[in-house]
């Protein structure tokens, strides 16, 4: 018998704990000169220092140390004049180590907070998610576990390792448990990730790909019954992969804590594998019998402090927050909310402006990124930045459709051929002989020519009924293959019939 | 030839006496002829060797500027990585691996044209005293076969007293370049911890190792020294300054003023009699050079032994857990359906020998959670400690000196049961490590009651290297007008030797 959610949330309040994995984009690793784009051949990515080789040492990356302020300051984070990176160790082969070098006891940042908001049916409400801690470590290898029932070393028969991935930069944002969300749990856990994917992806620093795993969430949740100060015993969920999913892993954990805390049983304190198929979560690694990681300071390394005159620089070098710049535009551009909306969730907003600075007018370059565009990427199963339509050409058309030269007709085929990687707007105008037929005698005589064959539709308009001439201005578009202006073939057609033509 | 320094090789193939092919084929003929006895080298890279040497000729023909030791041959420590020649750092572990890189001290020692004979033994990654631990069978002393060479290094130092190379790499994490240094009867210098990059140093503890120069004479070392030192940007904890001006320290030899201090607590109780008379001995010399002689105390040194037995094992704890049969060494079980865990742990079982395995255990029981503040954190204060001591005594003397190690060297055998008292051995040279600062061991006399070379050790502070040379070029020049000829010429001849 499963119980609904509002059973769940009338007897026990939900307390969060979100650590996010960001990949920062910096062009080598953590701690060695190796590249870190992404999909390379496995293994092709990789030197002494990254393969844990005898003798190698690791160096300091400056790029992430900076990536990592901005994070911090980003997150109204205090930026510790002294910290150190400290050793985590364990064994796993994709740990060419079998250490992992990451910050321990003294984090880069400390102490900060971000501000969610989200749409409820009382209107928004905001949540405050205070930020514990940001450090940095270094990612390990990937395991690809082949044969056995579950994917996991434990059965398989044998298994790959690619050391690409190992040492690439990692920064870990920790918040403070979150109480107090209630109901919302959910929506502010995926708020609160959407907002950070936001600011990361402002200050450029990491591609922030949830599918890429370059952004990663785990989900602490616990419940409590309501009033109640003690903590619950929390699971923490992994492989949270998309902003949807952390929704619906908190809320499945939610049910399923309360489902055992309503049968007597006991929250296991464990590691939960998120499954985005069914939505739920299975059991991984228990962590009841906490692993003694002996960590000790990297004596390899030396402790990270950085100058405050260099932390004054990056903090007046910060972007405008997102959700500052977001009302921003959406004043400028008079956008209602909703549509807002359907923009951030295109992931429009960057293009949109760009165009927008470019010198097409808000509402055309909104139109264009969020119809036919979108339309195209929605066939292609793929992201609208990843066309290879730009902001310039985007620009580009909807000028020419405000001079007249493009019908929006016209201006659709344009689109689907600079997408189809036909060149610029201009060439796939020349080489499919798109151009609006503008000589009037040319459309006159097409007007002349529908009114001979439909004379008694003509006769309708003359006698003042107006809806008839959608039929001839139909025919007069078809005899011209579209690429006249309807507006002007309207105009002209009714100045002829004797009407009115506005 | 091969009974000169380096320098005077250097000079010959200088003005054309010798060829470094010629010079490098008389120490390959030598290995061959005693190694058997000795068992200084785990590899001879006769091809390399020759190969370089020849390359060192030819730019010299050319009239091609070259260093001041080009083509002089030298002796590596085997747990100095040089790429695609075998590296085990004296284990079983690392059998027939051939790493894919140079270290930075390789590096350096190529660009200055130093031939490479091959790699020597060593106790298993560095720890011991007597190179009994290594996986490949002992060292035996040149001075007395049936004695240690010294450890770790002591394949490097016995190299040196056997004329089977001219120069050394040691490593010193605790002693292991000056102990073999004492009583092998020759020089070996650890620098300024950061002083020479440890990039390509197999770690054993990372925040104690440093590799040094290891000779005949002073002058041989700080030669040496310069050549391998200096800042590293592949070592974060490579010191970013001027390497110190050792060559002119030991070219100058002058100690009038300078004031000497003999620590208190390194001598006395457990030090062997002919090590104090001897030690004793060289202190007069000293002052009749014009060094005026303090003593100082540092209390705290009582304690340096305990605590670096357990910043030690606590560091090679974490350095030696990559050795898991995944990506290079040996691979022990990996038989059909055995588990990676599995493989591993047979793999450390086979491949690690029980020196090292008791360091791992003593080291991983350190960091565990509910032990780390009472052992790894109390030894930290312990090193803080040390430190004051030296700071406080180095501001009534300029060097501070003892004997390098209490007693001359011991029979192979004797402690290899007794864990405490090969620990003991490096009573003397441990505060060093654990400070991070300068100490130097040069020959000062044969013990007489047992005719076996005693060493002397002078400890100078971080980056201010030069003075060891400086009061080391003055003691070997006042000792060497008192014997007549260096304490080498002394050595037995070995049965495989002319």
């Amino acid at each position: 018998m499963s119980l609904t959610y509002d059973d769940v949330i009338a007897k026990y309040e939900p307390v969060l704990g979100l650590e996010v994995h960001v990949e920062l984009n910096t062009a080598s690793k953590m701690f060695c000169a190796c590249s870190t784009i992404f999909g390379g051949e496995p293994n092709t990515q990789t030197c002494p220092v990254c393969l844990g080789m005898p003798g190698a040492l690791p160096v300091v990356n400056e790029k992430a140390i900076e990536s990592s302020i901005l994070i911090g300051l980003a997150l109204n984070c205090s930026i510790t004049p002294f910290s150190r990176f400290s050793r985590k160790n364990y064994f796993y082969p994709d740990m060419p180590k079998n250490f992992q070098i990451s910050q321990y006891d003294e984090p880069i940042c400390v102490n900060g907070y971000l501000d969610v908001e989200i749409d409820t049916d009382e209107g928004v409400k905001k949540f405050r998610v205070e930020i514990e801690r940001v450090h940095m470590e270094e990612d390990t290898g990937k395991s690809l576990h082949v044969g056995g029932a579950t994917g996991r070393i434990h059965g398989a028969d044998y298994s790959l390792l690619d050391y690409n991935r190992a040492g690439i930069p990692l920064v870990e944002i920790v918040t403070k448990i979150v109480p107090g969300t209630g109901r919302y749990a959910p929506e502010v856990a995926k708020a609160y990730v959407a907002a950070l994917r936001d600011i990361l992806q402002s200050l450029g620093v990491s591609d922030v790909r949830m599918e890429q795993g370059s952004l990663r969430c785990d989900a602490n949740v616990s419940l409590r019954l309501i009033g109640a100060e003690k903590l619950g015993t929390r699971s923490e969920t992994k492989n949270v992969n998309s902003l949807r999913s952390i929704e619906r892993a908190v809320r499945g954990e939610m049910i399923r804590h309360a489902e055992l805390l309503n049968k007597g049983e006991r929250v296991v304190q464990e590691t939960r594998h998120f499954q985005e198929d069914t939505g739920l979560t299975r059991s991984g690694r228990s962590k009841e019998q906490a692993e003694d990681y002996r960590y000790f300071p990297e004596p390899d390394l030396v402790p990270v402090a950085p100058d405050a005159a260099w932390i004054e620089k990056l903090r007046a070098s910060l972007p405008e927050h997102p959700s500052i710049r977001r009302k921003r535009l959406q004043d400028a551009w008079g956008v209602p909310d909703k549509e807002m909306a359907a923009m951030l969730n295109a992931d429009a907003l960057d293009l949109v402006e760009a165009t927008v600075n470019l010198g097409a007018d808000p509402t055309r370059a909104r139109g264009w990124w969020l119809g036919e565009i979108s339309r195209i990427a929605n066939e292609k199963f793929c992201a609208i930045s990843e066309l290879s339509i730009t902001p310039t050409d985007v620009a580009q058309i909807v000028a020419l459709v405000a001079e007249g030269e493009l019908t929006d007709k016209l201006a659709r085929q344009v689109v689907e051929g600079v997408i189809a990687g036909e060149g610029s707007p201009q060439k796939v105008i020349d080489a499919r002989g798109l151009k609006v037929v503008s000589d009037e005698s040319a459309l006159m005589a097409a007007i002349e020519r529908a009114i001979a064959e439909q004379p008694e539709t003509a006769e309708k308009i003359r006698n003042g009924h107006i809806p008839a001439a959608g039929a001839l201005i139909g025919a007069v578009m078809k005899e011209t293959k579209g690429q006249a202006d309807a507006a002007r073939v309207r105009e002209l057609l009714l100045g002829h019939l004797g009407q009115p033509t506005s | 030839m091969i009974t000169r320094s380096a320098h005077e090789m250097a000079a010959a193939l200088q003005s054309g006496d010798t060829t470094s092919v010629a010079l490098t084929q008389a120490h390959l003929d030598r290995i061959g002829a005693v190694d058997k006895e000795v068992h200084a080298f785990l590899y001879v890279d006769t091809e390399g060797a020759l190969a370089q040497a020849k390359g060192v000729d030819d730019s010299r023909a050319r009239g091609e500027k070259l260093g001041p030791l080009a083509g002089v041959p030298l002796a590596l420590k085997d747990v100095m990585v040089q790429k695609g020649v075998p590296t085990t750092c004296g284990s079983k572990i690392l059998e027939g691996w051939r790493p894919p890189y140079d270290s930075t001290v390789v590096s350096n020692l190529k660009s200055a044209g130093i031939v490479i004979l091959g790699k020597t033994n060593m106790d298993e990654f560095a720890m011991g005293s007597s190179t009994e631990n290594s996986a490949y069978g002992p060292t035996h002393n040149p001075w007395d076969l049936t004695r240690i060479p010294g450890g770790s290094g002591g394949g490097s130092s016995a190299s040196l007293a056997a004329f089977e190379a001219p120069l050394a790499i040691g490593t010193d994490t605790g002693g292991s370049i000056r102990q073999p240094a004492a009583v092998t009867g020759t020089v070996g210098v650890k620098p300024t911890y950061g002083g020479v990059s440890r990039y390509g140093l197999v770690a054993f503890s990372s925040s104690l190792d440093q590799a040094g120069p290891c000779a005949r004479t002073v002058l041989d070392a700080a030669l040496l020294h310069e050549i391998i030192a200096g800042h590293d940007p592949k070592d974060a904890t490579s010191i970013n300054a001027p390497v110190p001006q050792v060559v002119q320290a030991a070219k100058n030899g002058d100690v009038k003023g300078m004031k000497i201090g003999f620590v208190k607590e390194l001598n006395g109780e457990g030090y062997q009699p002919g090590v104090r008379s001897r030690f004793e001995e060289s202190l007069e010399l000293l002052a009749k050079a014009g060094a005026e002689i303090v003593e100082v105390s540092c209390p705290n040194f009582e304690y340096a032994l305990a605590a670096y037995y357990l910043i030690a094992p606590s560091e090679c704890s974490s350095n030696l857990a990559r050795f898991d049969a995944m990506r290079y060494g040996i691979r022990v079980g990996d038989e059909d359906g055995a588990s990676a865990e599995s493989v591993m742990n047979l793999t450390r079982e086979v491949g690690f020998g029980r020196e090292v395995k008791r360091r791992i255990i003593l080291g991983t029981y350190a960091l565990s959670s509910g032990y780390f503040d009472a052992y790894y954190g109390s030894a930290q204060k312990v090193r803080t400690l040390i430190m004051e001591d030296f700071t406080k005594a180095f501001t009534s003397a300029d060097v501070l000196v003892s004997p390098t190690c209490p007693t001359t060297a011991f029979k192979i055998g004797e402690k290899a049961n007794d864990p405490l008292a090969m620990y003991l051995n490096d009573i003397a040279t441990i505060p060093v490590n654990m400070a991070g600062i300068g100490g130097m061991s040069l020959p000062c006399g044969l013990a007489p009651e047992d005719n076996l070379p005693v060493g002397f050790q002078i400890m100078a502070p971080a980056m201010q290297d030069q003075r060891m040379y400086q009061v080391g070029a003055a003691l070997e020049a006042a000792l060497l007008t008192q014997w007549g000829a260096p304490l080498l010429s002394k050595i037995p001849a070995l049965a495989g030797g002319k």
